[in-house]
Formats: C-alpha cells, sequence, structure tokens
C-alpha cells in the first residue's frame, strides 16, 4: 500500500491503490455510481453506460467502471450533464422494457426499478410499439424474458467466467440482441442459478420461485446447504413456514456469492410428500405409525435391556448430522451403550492426512485459499462437478490472479481449459495416485488391470512384467498441457484449443509437472479417495520433496462428512482424532455381525441390494424418509432436515459454520433432541448433558482438540478447525474410505427426494 | 460433413493463416466459404466449423448471427441484393427496390416459389459511386434502372 | 477495371497505375518503381521511415484522421510479442467505394505499403480484413499475395534484406461495425464486432492481444509514394496538417459520378462543378454530405469556400470522413435522407451499448413514422434531442455516427420537417412529377 494514488471524487479526497477503478475509488468512498453492467470481479463491458462521470480535462464523460484513477484526477459524478446522461440512458432502456414491474418476480428487488426512481424521467417520451415475445423455458431451472432484458451481459458473464460453463451467449445484433441458451432453444448446464441472480432485472427468472411471492414477504434466514461438504452458506427466503428460495446475495459464508443448484434449489426434499410426520414401529411384522412417546419408550426399553443383558450394540452415524448431533450419539455410544461399534460411511482419508501432517503448522487449506494460492494442483477429483464451491475458488484466482492450475484426473475436466498441465490417467480414479508417480515403490501396473497399457516404469515406480506391451491401439492416457502460461482470461474458458497434446512420453509429462511444481511459490493441493492410507503419506513425501510450502484439502463428499470424522463416529478415534484405543467394529462389520441393537442415525447402510438381510437384532432408524434400511427397521424415528434445526457443521476444508432453523419440521425432531429424548426415557439424561445445540457446542470447544474456535467467528462466518495429529491405528482400513463422486445432481438420499435435481436428471435423460 | 475439396483446401489455408492456438481467427471467412457451399447455416455445419475451429457450437451461433451474410435459411439459386442506401437512394434505389419486388412477387430474404431468385435489399455495398447498384450473389451490377434489372432477371432464369 | 472515367483535375498519386493494362498485376506493379520503396525502406532505419511518414502529414483515411506516423510511433517496437499489421479494408460507410478500386486496381501498392509498415513497426505478419461482399477482391487480393510470394515480395528474406513478412487476406461477413478498429480485431478473431474497451489501443494491444498497426487500405497505399518521393514532397500535395492526396468518392446527385484522386484542399465547388460535372437536370445543390453518412451534413451555402481538407470541414463542424462526398440536389427529401441514414444505422448497430441500440432503433422508428406523415411537432425536437442524449455517451464512435447527422438533418433542415406534418404525404416525394419544391437550396 506504499504509493496511493490521490484523487478527487465529488470534491472529496481520495486515495486508491493504481489500477482502482473510478466505480470502485468512489464506492470505497462511500459515492454510490450507478451501474448495470459493471459487477466486481467479471469482465468490463462499459455496455450500460450509466456510470458515466465528468473528469476534468476529458472532452466528454467517461465510464468509471473502466478508468483507472489518476494521480490528481478530478472526478464529478452529480453535474447536471452527469445526471443528465443517466436520466437519458434510462430513458433508452425503458423504451423496449414492458414495465409488467406488478407481475415481475424481481419487483421490488430490481435493479432497473430503483435506477428509475432515483434517476429516472418521470414521463417516457417513448410512444412507438414495443417488441414483445413470450417468455421461454430454458431448463427445469431457468425461464427466460427477453423483453425484460436490459443486455448487461452479466449472465453471460457470470456463466463463463464465473461457472466456466458458458451456456449463455449473446446472438443477433442491434436491437435484436438477445441472450441465447447453449442448446438451440434450451439450456444444457450446470443449473446453478448463478445467473438469475445475478439479473439486476426480471428477465432471468427461477422455475422455482416464479411467481411464488414478493422479495419483501419474505423471512430471510442464513444457514449452510445441506448437500455437498463444501459448505455454502445459503440464504433462505422463508414464508409461511415455507422456504421460498435460496440465494447468498449477502455475500456471507465462505463462497461468497457462489451457490450451485443444490444450495440454491435443492433444498426442496424438505417438503417432500415421502417426509416421515410419525415415529413407525414394527407390529405384526408391518410398520405402523405410533405416537412419541410410545417409540421412545420402546427404544428406552430395548437399550436398557440389552444393556441389561450385556448385549451387543452398533451404532451408524451420518455425514448430514451436526457436529453436536454426532459428538452426543458417540458420547452415547460410548457411556451409555459402553460400545465402540460406531462408524460412518468414511469418503475421504481425513485421518491419515492429519497424521502425515504431524507437526506441521497452517497445512490445511481453506476454500479462500484456493482463491488466494499461486498454484493449485488437482488430482482425481471431477472437482467441478463433485466440488463446485472449490471449482469455482480456483477458477476465480486463475482469473484474477492468473493462479496456475494442475489437474490429474482420470477423465476430462473442466479445469482442462485453464490448467498449465492436465494430465489425464486412464482408468478408475483409484489409479491416480499411482500413475501420478508421487507413490515411490507402488506397484502401478497391479492397480492399473483393465484392458490396454498399464504405463508402468517412471520414477520410483516398481514395473510390472504382468502390465506389459500394449494391447489396446492408442494410450489410455493422453497427457495434454495447457496455454503452459496462466493469461487469467476468461474468454479462452470454453476454447478446447487451449488444451495442447504434450508430451508424448507419460511419464516425461509427469516428470514435467514435478519440475513445473517445483518452480512454484506455493502450492494448494487436492486430492480426492484415490489417496488413502499409506498413500497419502507419500502424497506429503512428494509434496516435500518439492521444497515448496503446500497445503492440503482431502476432499469428503457431503455437508458434515468432515464433522463426522472430527467429532469420532469412528471406532479408531475419539473426538479430535485421539486413539480410541479399544477395538470397535466398522460399518461392514456391524452390518454382518448379528448385533443386538442397530442404532442408525441419519444413514442408509442397507441401501445397496442385498443389504436387505439384518439379522435377528433390533434395528432403530432416525431418518427424514423411509430408506432401504428404515424399512428393515423395528422403530423410525421421523428426523428433521438441515433446515429445520441449529447446530454447527464442518465442512470440507475444517471450516465450522452454524446451521440456523429456518422452517419448523412437521412432526419430525432434530436427531439431536431424539437422542436426549431417548436419553432422558432411559434414565440416562444427566450422564450425557444438556441436549440443547449451543451447550453441547460449547462441551465440544471445551473439550475435542482443534474445535477450540472463537465463537464470535462461529456468530456470522466460518473458523477453521486447529489441525490435529490423526494417528490412525494399525487397523485402519482404507479400503472403506469410498466417496460416491456426486455429480452436480445427485447428492445421496437427500438428492433422491429433491424435485428440481430430478426434474434436471429426467431432462436430461430424456433428451 | 464433407465438403468439396476446394472448401476442405480452403479451409485447411484458413486455419494455418493464424498463430498457433487462435484457430477460431477463420471462423467469420470459414462460415462464409461454407454457405457458399452448403447453401445456408445448417445445424449439422454448424457442428462441425464448432469442432474444427476449437469453439462450442453456441459460440458459432453468436458469430453468424451477427453477421449480416449469413443466413440460417437458404437463399435462392440467384440471391438479387439491392442497395437502397443514401446514395443509390437519391438515384431512386428504392424504386428499384419496390420494383423486383413486384416483378417477383417476393419481400426481403424471400425466395421464389422455384427457389431461383431471392432478394434482399442491402446496405451500402461500395458501390455508391456507381448507383444504384446491386449484386447477384457476388457479382457486382452498376446503374442499375428497372429495364436493366429485368433483362438480367431474365436472362439469369432463362441460363439454367 | 474503372468504373469511370478519369478527370484531368486528379492528381495521380495513389491512382497512377489505374486504367494500365493489366493494373493488378506484380509485373505491371514492378515496371513502374514497385517495391522499389520497400527496397529503399528496408535500408533506412524504423525510426527513419516513421519519421517521413509523420513529415509527409499523411492521416488515417479510414475517417477519422489521425496522424499515421504518430500512430505507428506508438506500437512499442521492443515488446517481446510479435507485432501484427492489419489492413482495414471494410469499407462500409455509406458514400465510400475508394478502397474497393485501389485494391482491385493496384493491389501490389497495398502489398508494399503492408510491407514497409512492417519494417517500420518490427512486424513480421500481416492481415487484410476485406469486407465479405468484396468477394471478388478478396480473390484479386489472393493473387496478388500469391505473385508476391513467387516473385520473393513476401515470405522468408525478402529480397536478401533478412526481413520475413506473411500476408493473409481475412474476409469479414456483413457487418458495418468491423471496419471500427477493435470490432474488427474481435472479428479477425472471429468473434462478433463488438468493440473494445479502449484503452489499451491497438498499437500496444491489438490482433491477438499483440502490438498492432492497423490502417485503411487508402493509408498504406500512399506509404510506397511517400517512401519512395520523400515525405516532404507528399506533404506538399496538400495542405499544411495534411498531407497527399485523397480519393474521393463522388455520389449522389451528380452527373459524373466516380471515384477521384483530389489533392487534399480541393475547392468543394470546382469538385461538384468540374470534376463531377455538376448536378443533373439543372437542379441545384441542397445538401452535401463530405465524407460518409456519419459526417454531420452541410447545406449549399456552407459548402461556400469550402475546400476538401480536414480544417476546412470542421470549421463548419464537419468532417472529412472517409472521403463519400453525398450530393443532394434541391428535390431530395431531407427527412426520407435521414430516414434512410438511420435505418442504416440501426441496422448496423452492434447492440453492445444501450444508447446506440436503442437510440437508433427509436430514431429508426420515429423517421419511418414521420416520414409517412404520422408526425408531430413534438417529435423534431424529440429527434434532435436523441440524436443529442446519444452524442458522445456511446461505447464507440457508431454511436455518434448516427447522432451527427440526425442533430445536423433536424437543425439545418427542420423546415422541411415541419412541412410533413399535418399527417401530409411527403411533400418532396413526387417533386419530379410538378409538384412546386418550397424550401429550395437553403
Ligand atoms: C462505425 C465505424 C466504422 C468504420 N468503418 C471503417 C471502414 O470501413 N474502413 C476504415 O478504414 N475505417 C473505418 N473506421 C475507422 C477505423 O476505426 C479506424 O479509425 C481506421 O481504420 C484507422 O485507419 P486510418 O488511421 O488509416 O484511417 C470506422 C470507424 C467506425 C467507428
Ligand atoms: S444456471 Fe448456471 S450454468 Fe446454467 S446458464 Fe445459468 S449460470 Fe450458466
Ligand atoms: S438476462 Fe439479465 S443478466 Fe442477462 S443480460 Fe439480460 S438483464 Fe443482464
Ligand atoms: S455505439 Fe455501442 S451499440 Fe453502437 S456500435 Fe458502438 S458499441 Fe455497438
Ligand atoms: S457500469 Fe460502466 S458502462 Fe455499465
Ligand atoms: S449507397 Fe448503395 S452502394 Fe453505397
Amino acid at each position: 500500500m506504499a504509493d496511493l494514488v490521490k484523487l478527487t471524487i465529488d470534491g472529496k479526497p481520495v486515495q486508491a491503490p493504481p489500477g482502482t477503478l473510478v466505480i470502485d475509488a468512489a464506492k470505497t468512498a462511500g459515492m454510490e455510481i450507478p451501474a448495470f453492467c459493471y459487477y466486481e470481479g467479471l469482465t468490463l463491458q462499459a455496455a450500460c453506460r450509466m456510470c458515466l462521470v465528468e473528469v476534468e480535462k476529458m472532452p466528454k464523460l467517461m465510464t468509471a467502471c473502466t478508468l483507472p484513477v489518476a494521480e490528481g484526477m478530478v472526478v464529478r459524478t452529480e453535474t447536471p450533464e452527469v445526471a443528465a446522461a443517466r436520466k437519458y440512458m434510462l430513458e433508452f432502456l425503458l423504451t423496449n422494457h414492458p414495465l409488467d414491474c406488478p407481475v415481475c418476480d424481481k419487483g421490488g428487488e430490481c435493479e432497473l426499478q430503483d435506477m428509475t426512481f432515483r434517476y429516472g424521467v418521470g414521463e417516457s417520451r417513448y410512444t412507438e410499439e414495443k417488441v414483445h415475445t413470450p417468455e421461454k423455458q430454458y431448463s427445469p431451472v431457468v425461464f427466460f424474458d427477453a423483453p425484460r432484458c436490459i443486455l448487461c451481459y452479466r449472465c453471460v458473464r457470470i456463466c463463463n467466467e464465473g461457472l466456466g460453463v458458458g451456456a449463455l451467449g449473446v446472438v443477433y445484433r442491434g436491437v435484436g440482441s438477445e441472450i441465447a441458451p447453449n442448446k438451440g432453444d434450451h439450456l444444457e448446464c450446470d443449473e446453478c442459478g448463478a445467473c438469475i441472480d445475478i439479473c439486476p432485472v426480471g428477465a432471468l427468472t427461477s422455475g422455482i420461485y416464479r411467481y411464488k411471492t414478493r422479495p419483501w414477504e419474505m423471512t430471510h434466514v442464513a444457514t449452510i446447504c445441506a448437500h455437498c461438504a463444501d459448505g455454502c452458506r445459503t440464504t433462505l427466503g422463508t414464508r409461511n413456514n415455507q422456504i421460498i428460495r435460496g440465494n447468498n446475495r449477502d455475500r456471507s459464508g465462505v463462497n461468497g456469492e457462489f451457490l450451485c443448484i443444490k444450495g440454491r434449489y435443492a433444498f426442496d426434499f424438505y417438503d417432500h410428500p415421502e417426509r416421515l410426520q410419525a415415529p413407525l414401529m414394527r407390529v405384526d411384522g408391518k410398520l405402523e405409525e405410533v405416537s412419541w412417546a410410545r417409540a421412545l419408550e420402546a427404544v428406552a426399553q430395548k437399550f436398557n435391556g440389552t444393556l441389561a443383558a450385556g448385549g451387543s450394540f452398533g451404532v451408524i452415524g451420518s455425514n448430514h448430522t451436526t457436529n453436536e448431533e454426532n459428538y452426543y450419539l458417540q458420547k452415547f455410544a460410548r457411556e451409555v451403550l459402553k460400545t465402540n461399534n460406531i462408524d460412518h460411511h468414511r469418503t475421504g482419508d481425513v485421518a491419515a492426512l492429519l497424521d502425515a501432517l504431524s507437526g506441521k503448522e497452517a497445512a490445511l487449506a481453506t476454500a479462500a485459499d484456493l482463491y488466494q494460492r499461486k498454484a493449485i494442483l488437482i488430482l482425481g477429483a471431477d472437482l467441478a462437478l463433485e466440488h463446485p464451491l472449490l471449482s469455482f475458488q480456483a477458477r476465480a484466482n486463475y482469473r484474477h490472479h492468473q493462479a496456475h492450475l494442475y489437474a490429474v484426473t482420470p477423465g476430462p475436466v473442466r479445469e482442462d481449459k485453464y490448467s498449465v498441465v492436465s494430465i489425464r490417467v486412464g482408468g478408475p480414479a483409484a489409479k491416480v495416485g499411482g500413475d501420478l508417480g508421487v507413490i515411490p515403490g507402488r506397484d502401478v501396473g497391479a492397480v492399473t488391470t483393465g484392458p490396454g497399457a498399464a504405463p508402468v516404469g517412471g520414477p520410483g515406480v516398481v514395473p510390472n512384467p504382468n502390465a506389459g506391451a500394449p494391447s489396446a491401439p492408442g494410450p489410455r492416457w493422453a497427457p495434454v498441457t495447457g496455454p503452459g502460461i496462466a493469461t487469467g482470461d476468461p474468454s479462452g474458458f470454453c476454447h478446447p484449443h487451449n488444451v495442447e497434446a504434450g508430451p508424448g512420453d507419460y511419464f516425461a509429462a509427469l516428470e514435467h509437472l514435478r519440475e513445473r511444481l517445483k518452480a512454484e511459490p506455493e502450492l494448494v493441493i487436492v486430492f480426492d479417495d484415490s489417496f488413502k492410507g499409506q498413500d497419502i503419506k507419500r502424497l506429503v513425501e512428494y509434496a516435500d520433496s518439492l521444497g515448496i510450502p503446500v497445503k492440503y484439502i482431502c476432499l469428503v463428499d457431503y455437508s458434515n462428512s468432515r464433522g463426522a470424522l472430527d467429532m469420532a463416529l469412528t471406532p479408531e478415534f475419539l473426538p479430535g482424532y485421539q486413539p480410541s484405543g479399544q477395538p470397535g467394529m466398522r460399518v461392514d462389520e456391524m452390518l454382518a455381525a448379528k448385533l443386538d441393537v442397530l442404532w442408525v442415525v441419519g444413514a442408509n447402510p442397507c441401501k445397496a441390494p442385498g443389504a436387505g438381510d439384518r439379522g435377528p437384532g433390533f434395528v432403530v432408524v432416525q431418518d427424514m424418509f423411509l430408506t432401504e434400511t428404515a424399512k428393515l427397521a423395528d422403530v423410525v424415528l421421523p428426523a428433521a432436515c438441515a433446515y429445520e434445526k441449529n447446530g454447527t457443521v464442518t465442512n470440507v476444508t475444517g471450516e465450522v459454520q452454524r446451521l440456523k432453523c429456518a422452517v419448523g419440521a412437521m412432526g419430525a425432531k432434530p436427531d439431536l433432541e431424539i437422542m436426549g429424548f431417548i436419553a432422558r426415557e432411559m434414565g440416562v439424561a444427566a450422564a450425557l448433558g444438556p441436549w440443547l445445540p449451543d451447550l453441547v457446542l460449547e462441551e465440544i470447544r471445551a473439550t475435542v482438540r482443534g474445535y477450540d474456535v472463537p465463537a464470535p467467528a462461529l456468530a456470522f462466518g466460518a473458523a477453521q478447525t486447529r489441525p490435529v495429529n490423526g494417528r490412525p491405528s494399525s487397523e485402519t482400513r482404507p479400503e472403506l474410505v469410498r466417496s460416491e463422486h456426486n455429480g452436480l445432481f445427485d447428492s445421496g438420499t437427500l438428492g433422491r427426494y429433491s424435485r428440481v435435481l430430478n426434474s434436471v436428471l429426467e431432462k436430461r435423460l430424456s433428451r | 460433413m464433407t465438403f468439396s475439396p476446394q472448401l476442405e483446401a480452403r479451409f485447411e489455408k484458413l486455419l494455418k493463416s493464424y498463430p498457433p492456438g487462435r484457430q477460431r481467427s477463420a471462423l467469420v471467412p470459414m462460415l462464409l466459404y461454407a454457405q457458399d457451399e452448403v447453401g445456408s447455416m445448417t445445424d449439422e455445419l454448424i457442428d462441425e466449423v464448432a469442432q474444427r475451429v476449437g469453439v462450442t457450437p453456441l459460440q458459432v451461433n453468436e458469430v453468424l448471427s451477427y453477421y449480416s451474410m449469413l443466413h440460417r435459411k437458404p437463399m435462392g439459386k440467384y440471391h438479387v441484393q439491392i442497395c437502397t442506401n443514401i446514395s443509390c437512394l437519391l438515384n431512386d434505389g428504392d424504386k428499384l427496390w419496390e420494383h423486383a419486388c413486384k416483378r417477383l412477387g417476393i419481400g426481403n430474404k424471400e425466395v421464389t416459389p422455384d427457389g431461383q431468385v431471392s432478394l434482399e435489399e442491402v446496405e451500402c455495398m461500395g458501390a455508391c459511386s456507381w448507383a444504384p447498384a446491386i449484386q447477384v450473389n457476388y457479382d457486382f451490377h452498376h446503374f442499375i434502372t428497372p429495364e436493366k434489372l429485368d433483362q438480367l432477371l431474365d436472362s439469369l432464369t432463362k441460363k439454367q | 477495371m474503372l468504373y469511370n472515367e478519369p478527370s484531368p483535375l486528379e492528381t495521380k498519386v495513389l491512382s497512377r497505375r489505374f486504367g494500365a493494362p493489366n493494373s493488378a498485376s506484380i509485373d505491371t506493379y514492378l515496371a513502374d518503381q514497385g517495391y522499389q520503396a520497400f527496397r529503399k525502406a528496408a535500408g533506412m532505419k524504423p525510426e527513419e521511415i516513421i519519421e517521413q511518414v509523420k513529415i509527409s502529414n499523411l492521416r488515417g483515411r479510414g475517417g477519422a484522421g489521425f496522424p499515421t506516423g504518430m500512430k505507428w510511433s506508438f506500437v512499442p517496437r521492443t515488446s517481446p510479442k510479435p507485432k501484427y499489421i492489419v489492413v482495414n479494408g471494410d469499407e462500409s460507410e455509406p458514400g465510400t467505394c475508394k478502397d474497393r478500386v485501389l485494391i482491385e486496381n493496384d493491389p501490389h501498392q497495398l502489398i508494399e505499403g503492408v510491407l514497409i509498415a512492417g519494417l517500420a513497426v518490427d512486424a513480421h505478419a500481416g492481415y487484410v480484413y476485406i469486407r465479405g461482399e468484396y468477394r471478388y477482391l478478396i480473390e484479386v487480393m489472393e493473387k496478388a499475395i500469391g505473385e508476391a510470394y513467387a516473385k520473393g515480395w513476401l515470405g522468408k528474406n525478402i529480397q536478401g534484406t533478412g526481413f520475413d513478412f506473411d500476408l493473409y487476406a481475412h474476409s469479414g461477413a456483413g457487418a458495418y461495425e468491423c471496419g471500427e478498429e477493435s470490432a474488427l480485431l474481435e472479428s479477425l478473431e472471429g468473434k462478433r464486432g463488438i468493440p473494445r474497451i479502449r484503452p489499451p489501443f491497438p498499437a500496444v494491444v491489438g490482433a491477438f492481444q499483440c502490438p498492432t498497426v492497423l490502417n485503411n487500405v487508402e493509408t498504406y497505399c500512399a506509404v510506397p509514394a511517400i517512401i519512395r518521393d520523400g515525405g516532404a514532397a507528399f506533404a506538399a500535395l496538400g495542405v499544411p496538417k495534411a498531407g497527399g492526396t485523397k480519393m474521393t468518392c463522388l455520389t449522389g446527385n451528380i452527373n459524373k459520378p466516380g471515384v477521384y484522386e483530389l489533392r487534399l484542399g480541393f475547392p468543394v465547388a470546382q469538385m461538384i462543378e468540374e470534376v463531377g460535372g455538376g448536378i443533373p437536370r439543372g437542379r441545384r445543390l441542397k445538401a452535401m454530405i463530405p465524407g460518409g453518412s456519419s459526417c454531420p451534413v452541410l447545406t449549399a451555402k456552407e459548402c461556400e469556400g469550402a475546400t476538401m481538407d480536414y480544417d476546412s470541414m470542421s470549421a463548419r463542424k464537419t468532417m472529412l470522413g472517409s472521403g463519400g462526398v453525398i450530393v443532394m440536389d434541391d428535390q431530395t427529401c431531407m427527412v426520407k435522407a435521414l430516414m434512410r441514414i438511420i435505418r442504416f444505422y440501426a441496422h448496423e448497430s452492434c447492440g453492445w451499448c444501450i444508447p446506440c441500440r436503442e437510440g437508433t432503433t427509436w430514431l429508426r422508428k420515429i423517421l419511418v413514422r414521420f416520414h409517412e406523415g404520422g408526425g408531430t411537432r413534438s417529435d423534431i425536437d424529440l429527434i434532435g434531442d436523441i440524436g443529442k442524449n446519444m452524442l458522445g455517451r456511446t461505447f464507440c464512435p457508431l454511436g455518434d455516427a448516427a447522432a451527427m447527422p440526425t442533430i445536423s438533418f433536424v437543425e439545418k433542415f427542420r423546415e422541411e420537417f415541419e412541412d410533413h406534418l399535418a399527417g401530409k404525404p411527403c411533400p418532396y416525394e413526387h417533386a419530379d412529377h410538378g409538384i412546386e419544391v418550397l424550401s429550395l437550396s437553403r
């Protein structure tokens, strides 16, 4: 901040770093210059001409959105000429606008309405005919009303630059110019709704929110998306105990304005007709609705009875329940049920990473790091589909800071278009680690079975004699390198030619990658479940050998997958990765063993066909829906969903954020409350402590290693947990770590009950 | 999609005319030359050209819909383009246009039922000093009167 | 081929080979000192080339009249990026048809000019962007480029000078806006012809993000003569501050329409009466647009004493523009003329920015209605107002190009607009059929 540029705006002295645009300098100084096409973070357009200002010594009005500050510059934003320019710009805009505000979704939060109110002409002098075109549906999510569009190109840019999708474009020219979708009459895209959200007027509207309500009739609750592990903040607009829409216009949370289809629209599982509203109990072999009292009593009796008889328990937790619920559940299991048979579906080997990083400070990256660090290496995952926020952050980093991206993945990924080096490893994701060559001594040939040549040899890789000569034509892997220099140019995003065939030798490509990485000043490595157990240790060794500071993100699948591990829904650990020191069963073992009681909280371990035989024991399931597992249960307790309760969740990068209750559950109860009631019914509540989320959180902050996060940070934003040593015990079984690799439109059980996700999938199938 | 050897040669030359990685530059001329052979911008053509220059079909669509010489609908075998812009107008280009519409019984960007002739009212074509001017396909005809237009149309439709 | 007889009043520098047999062939060109200026330039330092161009007072012939030598000096010669020469042969400004004859009759003169520009800024590749409608000219250009390669005037190590240069012809596909320099570059890169934000100017960030010299066809065509005979000789042909000749297109109501090479500073009256042979059918001059439809119109009175050069025109608050002279006789309906001009701009607006996109179409709608007799008195002010609200506020100069004729037509021919009121049909349309013309020669 050494050399600030000094200028004057409306007589007020202003200072700004060189390169700042006048529009931003003015904003910082508290003066708002109107703008439609200017949008922070997106490319400049200079199209709407709303931001025209007078600048001394310049012959005509200048666009503040493209004009960098200069020493001694004198800017005036409120002169009669500027006012006239704005006024008439609005007059021009309104010539073709239908002025149907009373029926427009955007009414009340429309930027055109606001501007017309502030700067506009009273009466239009336009008396010619207006062009009318009917509204079009571009996709299940996106509707477009062309006459309302003011052609600010925000939608085109957010889709191309922000999402890297490029599904919207401009066709025709002059007054005929129109926003068009990528497939002629419809869209095939991420369906993220970012274009709708960013549209300053009501030209793009969502199929979910359309005509449902007016903005001022809603209550807004900022909570965290219930789907993937990225943990985006989503602000739910509710009315009459219904969720009407989701967005994040206030940019709070780790995601700024970003949301994918799940965060913005797929809250709709919450009022699916199949939501369970009353407890079910097996009577004469059939599940029947019963009262809460009766169901809880039955569970408590069974639990107490089994305890008294010295019977066996198994507890399977969830990737979705809150930290408080997970903490309480494991405490319940360990202290009340006296069992270490507790587990959940693990989707990434966080424990192994934490162990491998032992003694390293600041080695875990946050979502913000992906936007700030100079280089990013993506291993395995198709980030844009599986972790939309992380992908968005990396893309923005490329655009804004020319960050260097590297991708080593089994299939083509969006990052190819702007990565410095992209390497394609054939076959399953599991091959990535082996093929990368980061794992010395690993027998890649053994992993890469299947047709075609398994690449063998190369640095530190023991050749496998069985994986010899190519049997299928052509290489299964295609090393490709990107432009080599990161230009940050978003116009290249949808330009496959940016990716040129690289050196023919696969291992030469890997060596090339290593050399390039060594030359980076710092690196963030993002890896998925193709790295687990000892592989992760080797990955860290590989990274250490680069001689640069490296941070890591171990990808996990669901909204609180990370919290489930941290809170020790595992037999190996106690909360905070303290070794448990006692043997306990894992999910598969619990299902196979004939346990007397199996308690499943928010999970569906019997989803796979054939997993149907649960044995003779007593099964209690807490869930929102009658899942495959719930169908096998003796007692099913209807659980509230993430939008119906308070608590905290920890995202993929270890950042803790608060869930806030947006709507009340009909008949269902939060899992924490259910567990508390069971404890009370059993007469053990005192031992477990109160089951209020805030009080459980206090206990977590006080006792769980890494979770002593500052409370104020939690109140409004996210706080990253401290990395702790994972120290996996010798019985760790990395093969149990398995990511579902959910795409944009899949999300486990929640996704199955989301109408919007299903409608997108159905549309895809029907085409 | 297959094209004539001449067009393929043209494409090849075009794709080699720009710096490496800038093959998209060939897009506008490629579309125009392709239209000359294919007749109009068909979906198939759009996909093919998109793939050859390495852009999405949407990007091709954005481009082709911008340029006035590129059409989604096929025009006649003889595409008669009449300029009515200012220098031609001052020399009765507008009357020439009306005459052509009446004589052919079609309007702007329409094709005669036999597919032989189409009409387009065009902007200045760079023949202002020899106005009024028309173009039939790519051939210029200068100082055109309604009579001369009739003769020209007669000879064109007789020729085939 | 020549489309009009030359005039003895012409000063034939760029057009001196016009009409010669096979004037477009490299042999004709070489036989008439062709490519000698390139040889001379190859022996000069780049700064010396640019200096001669500066001395010549050559100003851009594409319409804006920016001093060419100065433009070339903006190119960062030491930049590690490749540099490009781009020729603007989009020629779409109504009233303008001069680049066409320059390429058709003497393409090698253009190639030589481009080569010299390449020497001056250390560029080794160039593109001639030609509007799609000029397909036959693309063929002429490609043939000439082929000849030049064959005879070693293009390609590697040209004529042993160690200078490499590749030249390509590039076709547009119908868009006036692609004549605007930055929109042209977008089009050259295979995109919609939407202008770019400037700065940076093409000299610094142009084609393919590299430094680029972009000039009009005629501008490059003047360069060989400047190097051959020296900048001072070229400057002496014109007036102070603007050297040389201007290819002038006489169009509209004129007896001998055609493209004539006149020295800058040529008197307007003499141009119309003697070069152009006066106005047909014994009519009188009502108005003239000096440099393509974008320039403010001049009344007959304002034409008195005017000369065809930048200063004389700017003293009359108009522009020399591209050299497309549009002559309107005393029976021209000025409402109709403006309506047609505005139809053009509405059709050609790229649509990027609000004032041009909406303004041109609004104007078009009013003017069509107005000319058909559906106008009101307040429309007249509104037309002028819309023009003023566009002027200087659009993203690129196309908006100004539509605004300037609008404002000047309404200001200078207001009575004609008033004559159209009260639901009457255009009082001028049928002037030919004996109706008394009201506002003669104002
Ligand atoms: C709307 C518009 C259209 C233009 N069309 C042309 C054109 O067809 N040919 C041309 O040479 N310049 C045209 N220009 C001017 C160019 O932008 C540019 O100034 C010129 O090509 C530079 O060359 P010069 O300095 O040699 O004149 C146009 C400008 C505008 C704003
Ligand atoms: S919904 Fe998202 S991906 Fe689809 S067009 Fe809009 S911004 Fe692009
Ligand atoms: S649809 Fe909305 S965001 Fe897109 S260009 Fe139109 S007004 Fe702007
Ligand atoms: S003034 Fe605006 S809309 Fe008009 S051509 Fe220029 S950029 Fe396009
Ligand atoms: S905000 Fe500056 S032109 Fe749109
Ligand atoms: S005005 Fe008709 S060709 Fe120029």
